[in-house]
């Protein structure tokens, strides 16, 4: 069938309930009005009131709720409304969604999934646009997934429901309805924690995830027109990383661009630069190069397009790989 | 029903043992002999675990501890009011209330001696572990018993903390959930005065943190904290209510930080050694004792004899716990997800190999 991300991570939340009546959703405005943008839709009249849970508003008490859920034996997907109206739900998803199991030694678990959507590229009021991955990727114990297409979206999904441990599920609001595609209308999981090779190539790889995959492919047509051959891989899972993926990728081409919406500093590619110089050194054959988003605020509309990372810009990149 | 009769707004407070241990005869307890000696016993456990913490801690043998001592009546008779079905969650300062469910006394210890398996919860327990960061806890008891609800569970969840939790947001996001979703849950907040060197009246410029639950539309209701009589009333009757799916209730209960913080903190330095000693007077087992003299339930004889066997049972449980070697690498390893993902294997791995001799 044919579905836009949206719909698929629709499909995902309804499948996903139907199968297993342990699953809930709660969140700011999921019931009748579906979330704001519309990933809920429809499983308030499909689930009733008692599994579809429109709270207050207050997203420590959503996922501080949500770990007590998950730990009673629940599985609970949690909706905060946009990224940026995260960080009052930071403590309870540091000091306890992330390491309960380890605390009590696999006594008390957190089977917990955080759906949000993130990123900039949709023309939004401030705190709307910020890609801030990497803060959830540092704390032992969580998993931070991302998807890039829709038919990802369904499965990564499903997979994080099914997850012992706690998930957080980033959405790039930009891809919501950026494409449709043909999608399995049954349930299936995509595995966690692996990479996927969205296209083979020999002389250089691009390594990309989210919102940042369909741009990393225009540029990688722009590198075709110039004779070149470009491997493009989509992380998926943000943490833990598939680190087998990204050097297996680094060992094949020898030349490394990231591609990353997040400003530079410390973000998920300066990990990727220290693994590839910790384990890939030998087979590197020009230093591996970032293209990010810019280490200020993001703009407003007006002069968003300053800050976010396009085609042109991850060309340019693939040519100074080139030219070392 | 107590927790209709007292209001707070009115400043009630509700107490069945005045400081003397005499009894309001028209609110006491339907409780056989057996289960006051056993409510005392409790307390002196705790007491002497409590105690025996601060000896190991000053000998090196125990990390950083927060004792509770004054507390004994708040954290038992919360504790002894709850079914095995219902849930508990717990704070820092709570080994009473650890102690009366059943946990094991070598585990708190080994906990507090720095090792994690400490905070392993019996199967069988409903008991969460202790939450150090304040506050933090009453929203997963709020989850609890949301699910709890949404399953038909005629369960109660219980959550204790101090009065400094009830300036944290998540107090407020927490009871302000329990409130809308009509979860059952009964909060005890144990009202020590103390938050750190931070005293009550600068935690809110209301008369009663009780009176906070009536915003939350659901009751609350002050009770005195070292009455353990007057506490495992009102905490039965809550439970009680949220059983049978009639909301959550709120609890203050008023007592004394008799102790220092921690073993880091120095009280001396904020509060007067005056306030200390008008509290002493109200000690909550001195006045659980006359109580039970004045029934017959309590003479000397009886005091040597639990005073011998808790002692006892104190030095097992200390030896039990100093018995346990250290966490090796793979426990540390092993419970950060429940798959381990091969960096994680990788650096367990680095962490087993044997040093290498004549590195240069």
């Amino acid at each position: 069938m044919i579905a836009t991300m949206a719909q698929a991570l629709n499909q995902a939340l309804a499948g996903e309930m139907a199968r297993d009546s342990r699953v809930i959703v709660l969140g700011e405005d999921v019931g009748l009005d579906g979330g704001v943008f519309r990933i809920t839709e429809g499983l308030i009249q499909k689930f009733g009131a008692d599994r579809v849970l429109d709270t207050p508003l207050a997203e420590s008490g959503i996922v501080g709720a949500a770990i007590g859920l998950a730990a009673f034996g629940l599985r609970p997907v949690a909706e905060i409304q946009f990224l940026g109206f995260i960080y009052p739900a930071f403590n309870q998803i540091i000091s306890h969604a992330a390491r309960l199991r380890n605390r009590t030694r696999g006594r008390f678990t957190v089977p917990l999934v955080i759906r949000t959507p993130y990123g900039a590229g949709v023309k939004a009021l401030e705190h709307h646009s910020e890609s801030t991955e990497a803060l959830f990727c540092q704390i032992p114990g969580l998993t931070v997934v991302v998807p890039s297409t829709p038919y990802e979206a369904k499965g990564l999904l499903i997979a994080s429901i099914r997850s012992e441990d706690p998930v957080i599920f980033l959405e790039p609001s930009r891809l919501y309805r950026a494409e449709k595609q043909d999608i399995p209308e049954e349930l299936y999981e995509l595995p966690l924690r692996r990479a996927r090779l969205v296209r083979e190539g020999r002389d250089l790889t691009l390594i990309a995830w989210g919102a940042m995959i369909p741009l990393a492919l225009k540029a990688s047509e722009l590198a075709d027109k110039a004779g070149l051959s470009v491997e493009l891989l989509d992380l998926r899972t943000l943490a833990p990383l598939d680190e087998a993926a990204v050097l297996a990728s680094a060992g094949k081409t020898g030349r490394v661009l990231i591609v990353q919406e997040a400003p530079r500093n410390c973000g998920l590619a300066a990990e990727l630069v220290a693994l590839l110089a910790e384990k890939a050194m030998l087979s590197l054959r020009a230093p591996v190069l970032r293209v990010t988003g810019q280490d200020i605020t993001v703009p407003l509309p007006k002069s968003e397009d300053f800050y976010y990372v396009n085609p042109e810009r991850v060309w340019s990149g693939i040519q100074r790989l080139m030219e070392f | 029903m107590i927790i209709e009769q007292f209001d707070p707004l009115r400043g009630e407070v509700f107490q069945v043992l005045d400081e003397r241990g005499r009894p309001r005869p028209d609110l006491e307890p339907r409780l056989a002999a057996a289960e006051l000696q056993h409510i005392y016993s409790l307390m002196i456990l705790t007491r002497t675990a409590d105690q025996k913490a601060l000896k190991l801690q000053r000998q090196g043998r125990l990390g950083t501890y927060a004792p509770g001592l004054g507390q004994e009546a708040c954290q038992v008779g919360t504790a002894f009011g709850l079914q095995r079905e219902d849930w508990a969650f717990p704070y820092f300062r709570d080994m009473g209330l650890f102690l009366t469910l059943g946990y094991p006394l070598a585990d708190y210890y080994l906990y507090w001696m720095g090792n994690e398996a400490g905070l392993r919860t019996p199967e069988g327990l409903n008991l969460f572990p202790l939450a150090i960061p304040v506050a933090s806890q009453i929203p997963h008891s709020v989850g609890a018993g949301l699910g709890a609800r949404l399953q038909k569970k005629p369960i109660a969840v219980v959550c204790t903390f101090g009065d400094g939790a009830t300036s944290e947001g998540d107090f407020h996001e927490a009871l302000n959930f329990a409130g809308v979703f009509r979860t059952p849950n009964v909060f005890v907040c144990y009202n020590n005065q103390w938050a750190i060197s931070t005293p009550r009246a600068r935690q809110t410029a209301a008369a009663t943190i009780a009176q906070k639950a009536t915003a939350y539309g659901f009751p609350g209701v002050a009770v005195d904290g070292n009455d353990v009589l007057a506490v495992l009333a009102v905490v039965r009757e809550a439970l009680d209510r949220a059983r049978r799916g009639e909301g959550p209730t709120f609890i203050e209960a008023v007592t004394y930080r008799m102790g220092h913080h921690t073993t880091s903190d120095d009280a001396g330095k904020y509060r007067t050694e005056a306030e200390v000693k008008e509290w002493e007077k109200k000690d909550p087992l001195l006045r659980f004792r006359a109580y039970l003299k004045a029934k017959g339930l309590w003479d000397q004889s009886f005091e040597n004899d639990l005073l011998d066997r808790t002692a006892k049972e104190v030095e097992e449980a200390v030896a039990k716990a100093e018995s346990v070697p250290p966490p090796s690498p793979d426990e540390i390893f092993a419970h950060t997800f429940k798959d381990m993902p091969p960096q994680l294997r990788e650096q367990l791995a680095e962490l087993k190999k044997p040093p290498q001799e004549g590195h240069s």
